[in-house]
């Protein structure tokens, strides 16, 4: 509570008391207008002069008016009881709300309090000098103590330690790193003294990135918050004239008595304030928001969540998306000679080369390479490798190397798939079989979105149709489109975005090289956003680990948010309308439209406020597991 | 040029979406008001930035007497 609310809840209270005196004090005529007259002016009087002089400055129709026209109206009638209690509830309701809007602000920044607060500096005599993030340069170093933000990306020059990232990506399990491994800004030292150099400086770093993305995600509103803000521009003025004509009209047509039309009116008044139904839109969406960054998805805007609650289409990117884009040796298949003998002469004639298959040969070896016994090698770009290895000639390609050198394959030939072949002086050998296998919360995360309803989903790649298909099928995903460049996966997303559709479209990939494809789906998520500036650039949401399974948890937020805020429209106006018909046949009292103001702001803010708390997608879950068993 | 600034005691969130309204009538001018991070983005150009700012102050104040921006 700040001190201004105190001070407000104070004079509430004690307002409160003061008219219960009143009400029972033995008062009649003057004596009794006078001794209302002042609890009304103790507890609106700063309303009726911000109306007073709202109006001098041109501002008409604002809260501050209406509650004093429709108050003043009540005690011209001798409502003197219901003139002071719309006042006292107005302002329980202003206080409420300002009480309401700061809880949920500080709740959902502490959701978000990743801000490093200082970085010790190494200086040149090795003592530490307590700086501001913002004031250390980059290629500097730095120590974090264990316990201590980390407070710039940086890569480890001294020390290893265990990483908490879980305020970054919602990931509970501690990180590792050791000298030379990346440390990030925002996450947590648990265990031991890390000296770094300094990367990016804290304007570049990630942390803020990520706080700058939280804070400037209002900008993009939502569509629920744009009619609603347009919707009170018109709502108020004809609430007000509709009061007008309902003061007017029945006296002067039908003789009636102006009081009670007078009072139906100043109801009428008392209903017309938007705030309300202003309030708990912007709140529902930012709740999600910081929901969703809980969880480690960063969504950038209200618009972007509307979209991907509707998301019924969802394509995505094969390789560091659904699969981890790195070879394994998965099946060894040696022709006359053993499989070790295979292994070891792929491994060596690879052991110059640095493309992905290589290494994947090399890691499958697992055995430190003699280099004395390979004499020369040779990278042929397009079909492998030509080694010397212990004085024999050694190929390891694709089988169009092997044709080159027109080496009979025999039934290895018909293999399907990212296949080594080797052969060695002239003779086949055998053969590897690579492959990018997929993530292990994949095949859960697809179920999970066909769970949601999500009625399309499809993978682009510009592997080999034999490779795509497979991971597209063992996911369970609709289809694959493969042997993709590029400016093709565009054109795809293209097609499909302009077919018959009735949800959005998401494309998923990990920011690396499709950005334009990110920037063209209705939605583009980019997964792995941690450590990558592109990724969190070029697309609308962000998930911050590489776990597929965060699409399905992104998804459950924004509907949760969604359907929030679209039960708070619909049960505020509900709210409103009712109270309008019922005060304009005489059913409801001004006590009633105060009420019905007041108490709709009220559990329209609770209701915004459970947006901020989110269950975890049962895929997530499984993925931990998962985790927790590899030691 | 385009600023973000902090607002302080903005109170209220259709006074908020009044202001963004009123400031976007304003020559050459892209605001964004958020209520719930109250905070303001200011687009204006270079030239005439102080002074239209100085006029989206008076603006501002007009809607909601005691919201202020801390510049």
């Amino acid at each position: 509570m700040t001190k201004k609310q105190r001070k407000r809840l104070v004079r509430i209270l004690a307002a409160l008391a003061l008219f219960i005196v009143v009400l029972f004090l033995p008062l009649q005529g003057v004596p009794q207008l006078l001794a209302y007259l002042a609890v009304y002016l103790f507890i609106g009087g700063d309303i009726l002069w911000r109306a007073v002089r709202n109006i001098l400055r041109g501002q008409v129709f604002d809260e501050n008016f209406l509650m004093s026209v429709a108050t003043v109206g009540a005690f011209a009638l001798g409502d003197y009881k219901e003139g002071i209690a719309v006042m006292l509830f107005y302002q329980v309701g202003e206080w409420f709300q300002s009480y309401a809007v700061g809880r949920s602000r500080r709740s959902i920044a502490a959701l978000m309090d990743i801000r490093p607060d200082h970085a010790n500096l190494l200086l040149e005599d090795g003592s530490l000098s307590q700086l501001a993030p913002e004031e250390v340069d980059s290629g500097s170093r730095i120590v974090i103590k264990p316990g201590e933000r980390v407070p710039l990306d940086g890569i480890v020059e001294e020390g290893s330690s265990s990483l908490d990232t879980s305020a970054l990506t919602g990931e509970s399990l501690p990180r590792e790193t050791e000298k030379g491994g990346e440390v990030i800004s925002g996450s947590i030292n648990l265990t031991g003294l890390l000296t770094v150099r300094v990367t990016k400086t804290y304007g570049q770093s990630t942390v803020a990135r990520i706080l700058e993305l939280v804070e400037s995600s209002g900008q993009r509103k939502s569509k629920a918050e744009n009619f609603i803000t347009k919707f009170a521009r018109y709502y108020t003025p004809a609430v007000c004239l509709a009061a007008l004509v309902l003061a007017l009209l029945p006296p002067l047509l039908l003789g009636q008595s102006f009081g009670v039309w007078v009072y139906r009116a100043l109801t009428f008044l008392v209903i017309s304030c938007p705030c309300a139904l202003v309030i708990s839109i912007p709140m529902s969406i930012f709740g999600g928001i910081g929901g969703a960054s809980k969880a480690g998805v960063l969504i950038k805007g209200g618009n972007y969540l509307e979209a991907l609650a509707k998301a019924d289409t969802l394509v995505f990117d094969k390789t560091g998306t659904l699969t981890e884009g790195k070879f394994v040796v998965t099946q060894q298949k040696p022709v006359g000679v053993s499989a070790d003998e295979l292994l070891q002469w792929a491994a060596y004639a690879e052991q110059y080369s640095n493309h992905p298959i290589a290494q994947s040969v090399r890691e499958a070896y697992g055995k430190t390479v003699q280099t004395q016994r390979i004499t020369s090698a040779e990278e042929l770009a397009g079909f492998g490798v030509r080694a010397v290895v212990d004085g024999a000639e050694v190929l390891v390609g694709n089988a169009k190397l092997m044709a080159e050198y027109e080496i009979d394959m025999g039934e290895a030939a018909r293999q399907g798939g990212t296949v080594i072949h080797v052969a060695r002086e002239g003779r086949y050998v055998g053969s590897l079989l690579a492959e990018d296998l997929p993530k292990p919360d994949a095949i859960e995360a697809v179920a999970d979105l066909r769970r949601l309803g999500v009625k399309q989903m499809v993978m682009l790649t510009g592997d080999s149709a034999e490779a795509g298909q497979k991971v597209a099928e063992g996911l369970g995903l609709d289809g694959a489109y493969t042997g993709l460049l590029p400016q093709d996966k565009v054109e795809k997303v293209e097609q499909m975005l302009e077919g018959e559709r009735t949800g959005t479209l998401a494309f998923v990939g990990d920011g690396v090289n499709d950005a334009p494809v990110l920037a063209r789906a209705d939605v583009g998520i980019a997964m792995g956003g941690l450590g990558s500036d592109a990724a969190i650039e070029a697309a609308d949401i962000v998930i911050m680990t590489d776990e597929p399974a965060k699409i399905p948890t992104a998804i459950r937020i924004s509907r949760k948010t969604v359907s929030i805020v679209r039960q708070n429209i619909v049960f505020a106006l509900g709210v409103k309308g009712i109270v309008l018909i019922l005060g304009a046949l005489g059913f409801a009292s001004m006590w009633a439209a105060v009420f019905a103001d007041v108490g709709v702001a009220f559990l329209a803010i609770l209701n915004a406020m459970r947006a901020l708390y989110i269950e975890k997608a049962p895929a997530e879950n499984q993925t931990a597991q998962l985790q927790r068993k590899v030691p | 040029m385009k600023k973000t600034y902090k607002l302080e005691d903005l109170e209220c969130a259709n006074c908020a979406a009044k202001m963004e309204n009123a400031l976007n009538q304003l020559e050459g001018v892209h605001a964004n008001i958020r209520f719930m991070q109250q905070s303001m983005t200011f687009e204006a150009p270079d030239e005439q930035f102080d002074s239209l700012l100085n006029q989206a102050q008076k603006l501002m104040r007009k809607i909601e007497p005691d919201v202020r921006v801390l510049v």
